[in-house]
């Protein structure tokens, strides 16, 4: 359906998007993640046609587009949700949906569908974020497009709202069976949302895969930071363990890690109880509503953060002993100079 | 590798076109004997001297009336700042007109209340009129400064012991000096190209002795006047430009609540400024239409001039969007919209004089309307550039990119998105023109067809000819357009202001109206 290869994007001297390759298949949902200015949204505008491309090819349906070889944003069958929503203010909801259609019937059940029936005849200016959020990806839907890109659909909503509407879009995306890119800074929304995740740092797309294993095997440092709290640890890998100052663990290497490596722990990976010999200090803590959150500060080594019951209560400088109890494999990376 | 926006191409060319009378200036010029003639000098002195006083005046009277419009509490705020605006509105040929006539011995307030007042005309008399019709540029940049200043340093001042007076003076007024620049620079720039003030109060300053020279056929002497006009005007813009805006973190604003005594002393300071430059042009016109009604005028007048100002109107909008939009899209076209801008800066007199040559060499041309139309296109073309261009810049470009995502080709997206969103901007430019041109008095003289007589050339030829009194008619009509031409401006100033309010308030309701509409859910 959609596959970008070695695309760069530049913008004067400097390259926002650099080397990307990526396939989106049938249906699927593609999150696209990344801090701000690693050059997620130039993506989305070089794929819909509204930045000019500088190398490399897209393949969109039919059309195979390269820097000599543009397409037109309209001619490319590609829906946009924008992060402003772009409603056109002149027009009513039912309008607006309708843009460019002969047929309007699939205004009505777009509407329908999304729960914008009652608010039909109403003008852009009179909804609230979410409504607005709504028929933006109404209209995008009725105009019945090969591909669906987001860009940070919902950057411009309250927490509360985020939740439930992250599921309504999927789940209307899910049911018209078209595949979509959505590009969010958010990591909780790429990691709940996204049937595969590619991370993107300075231009470059550093992993390309399902969430978990985003998540579990991060191929770089900064994707293991990027989508969750990660402290690193010093080991020794024998095999296909770890043995660290804390326990062994199960691990799988990263690059063809061997001998000293740092292991990536995440704050679930570990246990920790007060104890007065102990390994370690607690430096402060966090308060999380069903957990706690602690740095707590090695005897010999780094800052591990730990997450533990909302019923266990420490002080800073309590002593207290780290071990590792996980049974996944963490990821080992080869020692760095850091 | 961009391609060209779509707009360049035509705004290029009316760029061009807009160069067009200085090239034929220069060519005219070129033939003129004796450059620079005692003669020369002495209207060069008179020029600068009516345009230093004016400058002066404009910011002597403009400053404090500025520190009063923008911090005293006065009753009826809003209506002195209109009326002190207005005199901006008026051109000042019939500032310039009625002050003539109703000064000195025999004049119209003799007749009416029998005190002898002095005669008013020469360089006093110019400088009087210029000063009260142009000291609202100083007013209004002054008072957009001022409004910009957060009252935290005044506060501070004073509870350091200075008093309001010396607060005012060494905390405020040095921060707000390139606002009072700015203002006095424009001053400056309106009596430079102003034709009917100096022509009415006989003062020789070039404008004047332009149109004498082409009133005797030396319009090559003409043309090389109007290059040194040209190149004085250019030199005021230039320092207009080296005139930065300073910005401050914005603030609240200085609130004075006066005592009753000093409301009192304020308004017996805006009377006599808004009597003169508003009152006293209404009274010597109702006097005259009381005493000899409306003699002499033909409706004939009104529709010459409101025709001539229509088809203005809708060529300069039609030409505006494409160089609206172009210096949206980028730099090249940027320069291409600062070109036509040169239009506003040519004085009408020196454009009238340019477009007659151009006139004499296509004689198809000479004498036409079409001609006169293009003459105020050439000037006002600006005015509806700039309306188009600020409602244009505030359309959200992911509107055009949603459209043509949804597939709609640029011209599709532009037609159906693009013009209705920018109408407003288009009816404002061409309602601006439009009464811009009903009242140009230096080029329509210049250019009219013979027999064309419009409101302000039929004003002009009842000053010449010495009925003063049949001026009442076409002076009041005048009046109107004005009137009609600065409510346009200020409700476009409020929408602005208006809308920038509604947009913050919304932001900050947002959220909470939203949570509230999802709960009914």
């Amino acid at each position: 359906m959609l596959e970008v290869r070695n695309l760069c994007v530049r913008y004067g001297q400097t390259a926002v998007v650099d080397d990307v390759s990526l396939t989106l298949g049938e249906d699927e949902i593609l999150m696209l993640v990344g801090p701000t200015g690693c050059g997620k949204t130039t993506i989305l505008r070089a794929i819909a046609g509204l930045v000019p491309i500088s190398a490399g090819e897209i393949q969109l349906g039919p059309w195979q587009i390269d820097p000599k070889r543009n397409v037109p944003p309209e001619k490319r069958n590609v829906g946009m949700v924008f992060q402003d929503f772009a409603l056109f203010p002149h027009m009513s909801v039912e309008q607006n949906v309708g843009f460019r259609l002969a047929d309007k019937s699939p205004v009505d059940h777009w509407l329908r569908l999304l729960g914008l029936e009652p608010l039909r005849k109403a003008m852009p200016d009179s909804l609230s974020g979410g409504q607005k959020q709504r028929v933006a990806l109404a209209r995008s839907l009725a105009h019945q497009p090969a591909l669906i890109l987001l860009d940070e659909p919902l950057s411009n909503l309250d927490a509360a709202l985020k939740d439930s509407l992250r599921w309504e879009i999927r789940q209307a995306l899910k049911t018209a069976g078209v595949p979509a890119v959505w590009v969010t800074h958010d990591q909780e929304e790429a990691l709940s949302v996204g049937d595969r995740v590619g991370i993107l740092n300075g231009g470059r797309l550093e992993q390309l895969d399902s969430p978990e294993v985003c998540f579990c095997e991060p191929r770089t440092r900064f994707v293991a930071r990027f989508l969750g709290e990660a402290s690193f640890l010093t080991g020794q890998l024998e095999g296909d363990v770890v043995h660290t100052s804390i326990g062994t663990a199960p691990a799988t290497p990263v690059n063809g890690a061997a001998g000293q490596v740092d292991l990536l722990v995440r704050p679930d990976d570990v246990s920790m109880e007060l104890s007065s010999a102990g390994n370690a200090r607690i430096d402060h803590g966090r308060y999380e509503g069903g957990s706690r959150l602690y740095a707590v500060q090695m005897d010999e080594g780094p800052v591990m953060e730990v997450r533990v019951s909302h019923e266990t209560r420490l002080k800073p400088g309590d002593r207290v002993s780290l071990r590792i109890t996980t049974t996944h494999p963490l990821a080992a990376f080869a020692r760095s100079e850091l | 590798m961009r391609r060209l926006p779509l707009s360049y191409p035509l705004a290029a060319l009316v760029a061009l076109a807009a160069l067009m009378p200085i090239g034929v200036l220069l060519q005219l010029g070129w033939d003129a004997t004796g450059a620079f003639s005692s003669r020369t000098l002495g209207i060069l002195l008179n020029t600068l001297l009516l345009t230093l006083f004016t400058a002066l005046g404009a910011t002597l009277l403009g400053v404090p009336l500025a520190l009063v419009a923008a911090y005293v509490q006065l009753p009826w705020k809003r209506l002195w700042l209109i009326l002190l605006a207005a005199p901006l509105a008026m051109p000042s040929y019939i500032g310039a007109f009625t002050f003539y006539a109703a000064f000195g011995p025999g004049g119209e307030l003799e007749t009416l209340f029998g005190f002898s007042t002095p005669r008013l005309d020469g360089l006093p008399g110019a400088t009087l009129v210029m000063t009260l019709y142009t000291f609202p540029f100083v007013l209004l940049t002054t008072r957009a400064s001022l409004r910009g200043l957060d009252a935290s340093l005044v506060d501070a001042a004073r509870t350091l012991g200075l008093s309001l007076l010396m607060s005012l003076w060494r905390v405020v007024l040095p921060r707000v000096s390139n606002g009072i620049a700015a203002g006095a620079l424009l001053a400056a720039l309106y009596t430079l190209s102003d034709f009917g003030t100096p022509a009415i109060m006989r003062v020789d300053t070039f404008t004047r002795v332009i149109f004498v020279e082409y009133n005797a056929f030396g319009l090559s002497q003409a043309a090389m006047l109007s290059l040194q006009l040209l190149a004085i005007v250019g030199l005021v813009l230039f320092l207009e430009t080296r005139v930065g805006s300073q910005r401050e973190r914005p603030g609240r604003p200085l609130s004075l609540w006066p005592s009753r005594w000093q409301t009192g002393a304020a308004f017996a300071a805006l009377l006599p400024v808004v009597g003169l430059a508003i009152g006293l042009p209404l009274t010597v016109f109702g006097v005259w239409l009381i005493r000899e009604g409306t003699g002499g005028f033909d409706v004939r007048y009104a529709w010459n001039s409101a025709h001539a100002s229509l088809l203005a109107a809708l060529v300069a909008v039609v030409l505006a969007v494409p160089v609206a939009h172009a210096a949206i899209a980028g730099k090249a076209g940027r320069l291409m919209e600062r070109v036509t801008y040169l239009g506003f800066g040519v004085p009408g007199i020196v454009l009238g004089t340019a477009l007659v040559y151009v006139g004499l060499q296509l004689p198809l041309l000479y004498q036409t309307l079409a001609l006169l139309v293009v003459a105020y296109v050439f000037r006002f073309l600006p005015l509806a550039v700039g309306s188009v261009r600020s409602t244009a810049e505030r359309l959200d470009p992911s509107l055009i990119q949603a459209a043509r995502t949804l597939g709609a080709s640029p011209r599709e997206a532009f037609w159906r998105i693009t013009m209705p969103l920018t109408m407003r901007g288009l009816v404002a430019g061409a309602a601006l023109v439009f009464l811009e041109a009903m009242r140009e008095l230096p080029a329509t003289l210049l250019l009219r067809p013979t027999d064309f007589e419009t409101l302000a050339t039929y004003l002009w030829q009842v000053y010449e000819a010495g009925y003063f009194g049949r001026a009442a008619v076409p002076g009041l009509l005048l009046v109107l357009i004005s009137a009609v031409g600065l409510a346009l401006m200020l409700s476009g100033e409020q929408r602005a202001e208006m809308g920038f309010l509604k947009d913050e308030k919304a932001r900050d309701e947002e959220p909470r109206d939203e949570m509230l509409k999802d709960e009914k859910r």
